[in-house]
């Protein structure tokens, strides 16, 4: 599994769809018109997403270490 | 590497560019821009989403082949405020105002109390001469005073996503 995640905030996502366009694994979806959504399982942490969006509001993070 | 198929509505781009172009050779094409307003108007009230800024907007679309396919975009991301509520939903009220404002101009013309000006506004501010564009009797008065200040609009508001492309990201 990929070391990094995307994260949206929300409150500050204006839902232009930018991050579902720019991502190659089609890992984001815009939720009802308002806020753009990452699923962590599919989501490889490549960064482009974070790169295109125009408001700023998506933030890389390291996953947690998983053992056993 | 697998090549991605564009869909047809990858294409409208290319719309903007010829909606503006269209304007500039008879300003009554400017109406054609009623689809660019009323469609987004239809998926927000249909499906609830913005579907049309995602995915059909031709002048997003222009943004994004400019800014990052044509690399004119700096890249940098805006400024926090931009993207905060307030100045948002202030935009949006100013913008629906200064619409508002058109159309009142576009009544005053169809009530005879006022004349047709064969110009467009850009920035709401800058009145440029566009006569060549509309022969006096084509059509009534109110219907060509629409299509200058709908263009104007359209002109204007293209104009401000430009500059924001060139200064931020493209779809700022």
């Amino acid at each position: 599994m990929a070391k990094r995640y995307a994260e949206v905030d929300g409150s500050r996502c204006v839902a232009c769809g930018e991050c579902v366009y720019a991502c190659p694994r089609k890992a984001i979806a815009v939720r009802g018109g308002c806020y753009a959504e990452v699923s962590r399982e599919t989501c490889v942490g490549c960064g482009l997403c974070e790169k295109r969006c125009p408001a700023g509001c998506i933030t890389m993070l390291q996953r947690e270490a998983v053992h056993g | 590497m697998k090549q991605k198929t564009k869909k047809w509505y990858e294409y409208l781009w290319i719309w903007s560019i010829v909606y503006f172009t269209l304007g500039f050779f008879n300003i009554l094409f400017a109406w054609l821009g009623m689809i660019d307003f009323l469609v987004p108007l239809i998926f927000a009230i249909f499906s609830g989403n913005k579907g049309f800024c995602n995915k059909y907007c031709g002048r997003g679309q222009l943004f994004r082949k400019l800014g990052s396919d044509c690399k004119c975009s700096r890249g940098k991301a805006a400024p926090k405020w931009i993207s905060s509520k307030w100045f948002r939903y202030g935009f949006l009220v100013f913008f629906l105002t200064m619409f508002g404002n058109m159309v009142y101009q576009t009544y005053l013309v169809a009530a005879g109390a006022s004349g047709l000006k064969e110009a467009i506004k850009i920035l709401w501010t800058f009145r440029v001469p566009w006569g060549w564009t509309y022969t006096a009797g084509m059509t009534a008065d109110w219907i060509a005073q629409f299509s200058f200040g709908f263009y104007s609009l359209m002109l204007t508001s293209t104009i401000i996503g430009l500059v924001v492309m060139l200064l931020y990201k493209p779809r700022t």
